[in-house]
């Protein structure tokens, strides 16, 4: 078992492109950690950083209490799983299981038994005489899941394994991981690029953009407090909508929209109040926007008309246009989860009678609204 | 009635079109045929004329006769082969240097290819490139420069006890060690293992295999046809070979083949002994290609390498 902790840890290419910029990380013991972030964060390089394939151009890299920056890969004790599971076609599953432990010369007898163990706990007992070109993709998974378990490790790095998957079982390998992890209590390291496997699999989420580490927290606190632009904007699925606004008293002018901000936003947020008088970007997440004609007590309503609706069952994603200036989060990866013309999303309740080209009045919830500094785009708290 | 119209309209088309591809592949076969004739017929021929007598072949080549077994036919032509030239030395000779050559070249260039392909280290394509680029020189322009070279370098030889000597001439290794490194086999390895997905290296690295265990372990057991078609490829030239075997082998008991076929052109020439004597020196070349035939033909199609 062992923690493992990033100190100040650079990677610069030799064409001079800087993977990463000084990392400082401590992922504890036991602890499973999520990396996540668009294309190009540096999450993988990271990882690959753990796993001894990519060299660290400075910093310290600890595994346990040994500095491991230039000990080869099979002396650091860790098991990764590859995105595209890189299993030896040649090999049965069996073959591919044990092969490390035929490496390190277990002896044969000893080898059947942990093979046979691991086969048990992935169900994979009867493929093992199988190569991988005749399993299935979820299969091949466990396979590449279970060359990492046998070995006993003291960490587990797995770099985006569930991405060739499609999306059902991939739900189902999502839960099967995280329960493997917890029963074996090994330390472990996900690489992801999508939020909802780092949301619902992570004790702990970094969330990673062009080489800097943006946040480091649990799945709630990112969500609920993040620490700028980007994370609040990463976190969350419709992302957090965000404008342009600006503080005026005891309210916030988001476009023509004026909000009035009771005392428990001041209350919660109190460097809010050095702001009055100054532009803000004002965030809400979609979940924070209800049909009107639902909250007969809203505290804040604006008004707009709707663009685009999706029926989803249990509840209606409604696209609109709000006369204010959208902000960009800066996820070069995000997806156009607006409909063309329309810069705001809502999550409403299905009773919610939001019709395409109608008029709608929105409940914005005040009190979950975050506001972000124009300049440093950092989420303003204290 | 017009529905059935249609119908049988239809059904004409349908066989039109039957009988268009049926004719693109009639053609297609027809064509296959003529090329096949034509590489076969020499070899056709020679087996055919192996079996007349020399005043009968030499009478049939101007006519489709010398393709046809017919008239004195004998096994005569091969027993007068062994009278002349030791055919069975020779031919356990070459059987010995080009396996030999084949299979240190399998293992020596594979290692070369593994490396300059696989393993990350300063200089690795301008290596590659220098080994490519010596594809150009014929062993023509070499061969005095490399003569030259071997007859200086020093040897044990077995006599009265251990002995060094020097020179290699009058030697088998002289007949297969220069020729164990091939750049076009070291470049034809480089670009197999370089198809091969570099995570399998990671996790190998990861599982604990050093460098020589991933080469023997992964790489190998992955790279058949890549084997196959460089056995192929460095078998035949050196089984072929001529020039070198003549400027370095005097003694008659280490000559290789194709050194026995100027045997045959001293004194009386005999036609139906050397068609005797090449078709005996065909047949193991003949089954070598049968025995890797599936794995090279895939290899050739897949990297669009010639032989």
């Amino acid at each position: 078992m062992a923690e493992i902790s990033f100190e100040e840890i650079n990677k610069v290419y030799p064409n001079g492109f800087q993977a990463i910029h000084n990392l400082s990380l401590d992922i504890a013991d036991k602890e499973f950690l999520v990396l996540v972030g668009p294309s190009g964060c540096g999450k993988s390089t990271a990882l690959r950083m753990i796993a001894g394939l990519e060299e660290i151009t400075s910093g310290k890299l600890r595994i346990g209490d040994r500095v491991v920056n230039d000990v080869e890969p099979k002396q650091r004790d860790i098991a990764m799983v590859f995105q595209n599971y890189a299993l030896y076609p040649h090999m049965t599953v069996e073959q591919n299981i044990g092969f490390s432990l035929r490496l390190s010369k277990v002896p044969k007898a000893e080898i059947k038994d942990r093979v046979a163990e691991a086969a048990r706990i992935l169900e994979l007992t009867e493929q093992l005489d199988k190569r991988p070109n005749q399993l299935s993709g979820g299969q091949r998974q466990r396979v590449a899941m279970g060359r990492a378990i046998v070995r006993e490790p003291s960490a587990f790095l797995m770099d985006e394994p569930l991405s060739n998957l499609d999306a059902k079982l991939r739900v189902q390998m999502r839960a099967e991981i995280a329960r493997l992890q917890h029963d074996l209590e090994v330390t472990t390291v996900y690489v992801t690029h999508d939020q909802v496997e780092a949301m619902t699999m992570g004790d702990r989420v970094a969330v990673l953009k062009d080489g800097y580490l943006q946040q480091v927290d649990t799945p709630q606190n990112l969500y609920d407090r993040p620490e700028n632009v980007f994370v609040a904007a990463f976190i969350g699925s419709p992302s957090m909508n965000l404008f342009e606004g600006r503080i005026d008293g005891s309210a916030v002018w988001i476009g023509d929209h004026q909000i009035g901000l009771p005392h428990v936003v001041f209350d919660r947020r109190p460097g809010l109040q050095d702001y009055d008088g100054l532009s803000v970007i004002v965030g809400v997440r979609p979940e924070d926007l209800e049909d009107a004609a639902l909250v007969p007590d809203a505290e804040a309503t604006v008004s707009s008309t709707v663009n685009l609706v999706e029926a989803l069952g249990s509840e209606i994603i409604v696209h609109f246009n709000l006369s204010a200036a959208p902000v960009d989060a800066g996820d070069p990866d995000a997806v156009e989860e607006i409909s063309a013309d329309a810069n705001a999303v809502g999550r409403f309740d299905p009773r919610s009678r939001a019709a395409v080209d109608q008029p709608i009045d929105i409940a914005v919830e005040v009190a979950s609204l975050h506001f972000f500094d124009m300049e440093t785009r950092l989420s303003i708290w204290d | 009635m017009k529905a059935a119209k249609s119908r049988h309209r239809a059904t004409t088309r349908i066989a039109t079109s039957h009988n268009k591809a049926a004719m693109l592949l009639a053609s297609r076969y027809l064509l296959l045929c003529i090329f096949a004739a034509f590489f076969l017929f020499p070899i056709v021929f020679m087996v055919v004329s192996s079996l007349k007598p020399d005043d009968q072949l030499l009478r049939d080549t101007s006519s489709l006769r010398a393709f046809i077994p017919y008239g004195d036919i004998s096994l005569d032509n091969y027993k007068g082969v062994f009278d002349r030239v030791p055919a069975g030395r020779f031919i356990l000779n070459s059987i010995a240097i080009s396996s030999l050559t084949v299979g240190l070249g399998l293992i020596v260039n594979s290692m070369a290819g593994f490396a300059l392909s696989r393993v990350r280290f300063r200089g690795q394509k301008v290596l590659l490139s220098l080994i490519i680029a010596t594809l150009i020189l014929p062993l023509e322009a070499i061969a005095i420069p490399l003569l030259m070279v071997v007859t200086e370098l020093p040897a044990i030889s077995v006599g009265d006890g251990l002995e060094i000597t020097r020179g290699w001439l009058n030697t088998y290794h002289v007949q297969i060690l220069p020729f164990v490194a091939n750049a076009l086999s070291i470049f034809l390895f480089a670009q197999y293992f370089g198809s091969i997905p570099k995570e399998l290296d990671e996790a190998a690295l990861i599982d604990g295999a050093s460098w020589f265990q991933i080469y023997r372990k992964v790489a190998i057991p992955l790279s058949g046809p890549a084997f196959a078609t460089v056995a192929i490829l460095t078998f035949l030239p050196i089984w072929n070979g001529y020039l070198w075997p003549l400027l370095v082998v005097q003694q008659e008991d280490i000559r290789p083949v194709m050194l026995g076929v100027a045997y045959f052109f001293q004194l009386n020439v005999a036609w139906g002994e050397i068609m005797a004597y090449l078709t005996l020196i065909t047949i193991p070349v003949l089954l070598m290609f049968l025995a890797f035939q599936r794995a090279f033909i895939e290899s050739v199609a897949s990297s669009g390498v010639k032989g």
